[in-house]
């Protein structure tokens, strides 16, 4: 039934209209089927970009950069004004002919995802976090090709959610990329070869850390309802960002999971805010410092801080049982033997960006009929962040198993949410939010 | 601050020149009754201040900028064919005069460029008005704070700020000038060749013996792959800091291979209407030691900002050049606010590549 099912889906929807195909491509097999092969340069890729911000804005440049038949037909995002904005830097660009979005293709509001994905084979999703899961799983639904940025949820049912469409995804044969591009880099590339060599054994223990300045803030403007400012300051809401040990430093206990193998079994730690109190910094913590542990014992210190005038460090370090290794996203990379002596140093100054290179990997795998699944590992990640989250915000220990079976929802279905109706949260009587006091939080 | 004008100087001067009128005086007499005539009539202003060593404080953090006088003067600007590791940008060499300027003895550090990045300084707390009119500032736009860590763990407290476009060291003399009434830019490539050659015509400011290197410079060499802290080698012979070496620094240029076949004789500036290439100077942690030579010119490129993912990319901060910095200086002369608007560069929109 499920081969069928997706036949009458390619059927639909043209994809192999007329063009050549390569011949590792989309014909059927005893397997079951491929779901879209695209002769190279021969037939469009329809692209539709989901969440127009300045991230979204630079996917779209990497994706029509990867492949030449790539189009952009429709956009979506809650503000008319980011949209637009997304439009005219593009059209600085690109032509007409790579930017064929009509003006009845560009969608605004909370549901403007599902038409946009309608039009397009192929989505890129960059919305807020929150959104993650529900924007997915449509366009899995819907049979499209996907890069998403991450994180993949901020809630635990919005990581069962996603892991039951990347599931999905891998039966369609679906091609998902999840921004998290340190997979992507030469320098980790190269070292997570090296470690699968056993250059350095195995990995008893490691540091992961963004310790930063913090990010952008948005100031509340007159006449905007309490979800528009939640909207557009998004980086301080949890409902949307899931807080900074989520967002962001989810790139470097990404890089735990990946080099050891495995997620962890429980996370415990501390966290809050120190500096940065005022309402205008929402809900989140700026600072968390967590102790996972993993299921071959290796224990993981991972800190992320925002505060300005401290100690700055984003990268990741692990002990190995015959030495170590050292990665940073700006390309810097080694692996020293335990007496110090060198096996491995990355000059990463020449490497092509990974942010690119992740659309060139996706491309060129749709075109082939190949399948790219990095949403499992990307919901894994997520979730191993939002267990440290749980950590720091609950001052308690939290096994990965309990922290799965979470029913607490942050994040309310699109279709409830309207500019002038309640926000997922709400300020009280001074605009302060609500924020996690560690020993009297419950995360379950 | 308040400028006030040399107009008790003058009257001295008039009068001391009357007292022993050889003709040598009656002509210097001259030469000064028409600059104090130029001042009267507002083409130029000169404050008063000494032209002497003093620091500057940085607003919100009790870290001042250290300065140095430069005597302006003539030199030649360029390396002669036979320099070891020239290259054809560098020539041909020619004259080049430069006016009087101050300049920072050390690179621009961290502390320093983000209290401009991340302390918000009340407007009230800016010099008074007619100053800010005098300096040709209306406004001064804030930088966005960076999403990645800027200075990719080499450290912060004392090192050079690095990773930050021209456009951005711009903006914090700006956002100096601004705070202190004083007009602060960064050099132009005339004036930071003349300064750090210090009056040398040799390859580094300490002579031809490349050998000497470690002892003036952090270069790739020495550095053990990360910039060090500002000041930590021997000074060149006008007491300016790092000028080979530790992090490039950005001068007001756009940049041509063939800037010196068309140059300007008198404080020549190419000024920028293209966002690349524009020029550093002075080379870096990770360059070799001729890369490194007074005469060494440094375009940038767009790869700089190569792992930016947004779109537009930052106008503030690059993505891939943790070895590009700032330094500052302060024109003696106080030119006119239609000129100092000149410096003022806007910011142009990078599509990359």
């Amino acid at each position: 039934m499920k081969n069928l099912t997706i036949n009458e889906e390619i059927t639909r929807r043209s994809f192999v209209k007329g063009s050549t195909l390569a011949a590792s491509g989309l014909m059927t097999g005893a397997l079951g089927i491929t779901s879209s092969a695209f002769a190279a340069g021969s037939d469009t890729l329809k692209l539709a970009v989901i969440g127009c911000g300045g991230r979204g804005t630079g996917a779209v440049r990497q994706a029509l950069n990867a492949d030449e038949g790539v189009k952009l037909v429709a956009m979506a995002d809650a503000f008319k004004d980011r949209l637009d904005n997304c439009f005219s830097t593009l059209s600085e660009v690109f032509d007409k002919k790579r930017l064929a979005v009509k003006d009845d293709a560009k969608f605004t509001g909370f549901n403007a995802y599902k038409e946009a994905i309608d039009m397009a084979d192929v989505v890129i999703i960059a919305t807020p976090p929150g959104f993650r899961p529900e924007h997915f799983e449509y366009a899995v639904n819907q049979g499209k090709h996907i890069f998403a940025e991450k994180p993949m949820a901020t809630d635990v049912p919005g990581i069962r959610r996603v892991l039951a469409s990347a599931k999905k995804a891998k039966e369609k044969n679906l091609n998902v990329v999840v921004g998290l591009q340190r997979h992507y880099q030469h320098n980790y590339r190269e070292l997570y070869k090296r470690l699968q060599n056993g250059e350095i054994g195995d990995i008893v223990s490691g540091q992961v850390y963004w310790n930063g300045a913090g990010v952008w803030v948005r100031k509340r403007e007159a006449g905007q309802t309490e979800l528009e400012y939640q909207m557009r300051n998004w980086y301080y809401f949890n409902w949307l960002c899931g807080d900074h040990i989520l967002e962001q430093h989810i790139h470097n206990i990404d890089v735990a999971n990946w080099f050891i193998g495995e997620t962890p079994i429980s996370a415990q730690g501390m966290g809050g805010r120190e500096v940065r109190k005022g309402p205008d910094h929402g809900q989140i913590f700026d600072h968390h410092f967590v102790e996972f542990v993993y299921p071959s014992g290796a224990v993981i210190s991972s800190q992320c801080r925002h505060i300005q005038g401290c100690m700055n460090r984003v990268s990741e370090t692990f002990q190995g049982t015959k030495g170590s290794v050292y990665a940073s996203g700006d390309g810097d990379g080694w692996m020293k033997r335990r007496d110090g002596s060198s096996i491995y140093q990355h000059d990463g100054s020449n490497d092509l960006t990974p942010y690119q290179i992740e659309h060139n990997e996706m491309f060129a795998s749709i075109r082939k009929g190949g399948v790219i699944s990095n949403a499992e590992y990307g919901a894994n990640s997520t979730m191993t962040a939002i267990l440290g989250r749980m950590a720091t915000y609950s001052g308690k220990l939290i096994t990965w198993e309990e922290a799965m079976t979470s029913q607490k929802v942050l994040v309310p279905p699109s279709s409830e949410l309207s500019w002038n109706g309640k926000a997922p949260v709400s300020p009280d009587a001074d605009g302060n939010y609500p924020v996690p006091v560690p020993g009297q939080f419950e995360v379950l | 601050m308040t400028v006030s004008y040399n107009t008790k100087g003058n009257l001295f001067w008039i009068t001391f020149c009357i007292k022993i009128a050889t003709i040598k005086h009656l002509i210097f007499m001259i030469l000064r009754i028409i600059f104090a005539t130029t001042i009267a009539f507002g083409f130029s202003i000169m404050p008063d201040d000494p032209f002497e060593a003093y620091s500057e404080d940085v607003p919100g953090v009790d870290l001042p900028i250290a300065f140095v006088p430069v005597t302006g003067g003539t030199f030649d600007m360029g390396s002669p064919d036979h320099e070891a590791g020239r290259k054809p940008d560098e020539g041909p060499v020619h004259k080049v005069t430069v006016d009087d300027f101050w300049m920072a003895k050390y690179e621009i550090t961290w502390e320093q460029y983000e209290s401009f990045v991340y302390r918000q300084i009340a407007k009230d707390k800016f010099a008074a008005n007619e100053r800010l009119q005098a300096l040709g500032i209306d406004g001064v736009s804030g930088a966005t704070p960076p999403y990645v860590e800027m200075s990719f763990g080499m450290g912060k407290d004392g090192y050079p700020a690095v990773n930050v476009t021209q456009y951005a060291a711009i903006m914090f003399c700006k956002w100096l000038s601004a705070s202190t009434g004083k007009f602060y830019r960064i050099p132009t490539e005339a004036e930071w060749e003349y300064a750090c050659r210090a009056g040398t015509n040799t390859m580094y400011s300490f002579g031809d013996d490349a050998s000497l290197i470690d002892e003036y410079a952090v270069y790739k060499s020495n550095s053990n792959r990360k910039y060090a802290k500002i000041g930590t080698k021997k000074p060149n012979p006008w007491g300016l800091y790092d000028m080979h070496g530790n992090v490039a620094e950005w001068t007001m240029d756009q940049y041509s291979a063939d800037t010196y076949k068309k140059s300007k004789k008198k404080n020549p500036w190419v000024k920028p209407d293209k966002l690349y290439p524009r020029v550093a100077r002075g080379g870096a942690w990770n360059q070799e030691a001729d890369q490194l030579r007074s005469a060494a010119r440094l375009p940038s490129e767009s790869k700089w900002k190569q792992r930016d993912p947004q779109l537009p990319k930052s106008r503030w901060w690059l993505t891939n050049a943790p070895f590009v910095g700032i330094r500052v200086i302060r024109p003696r002369v106080e030119p006119p606010a239609k000129e100092i608007n000149e410096f003022w560069l806007n910011p142009i929109e990078d599509y990359g590549q």
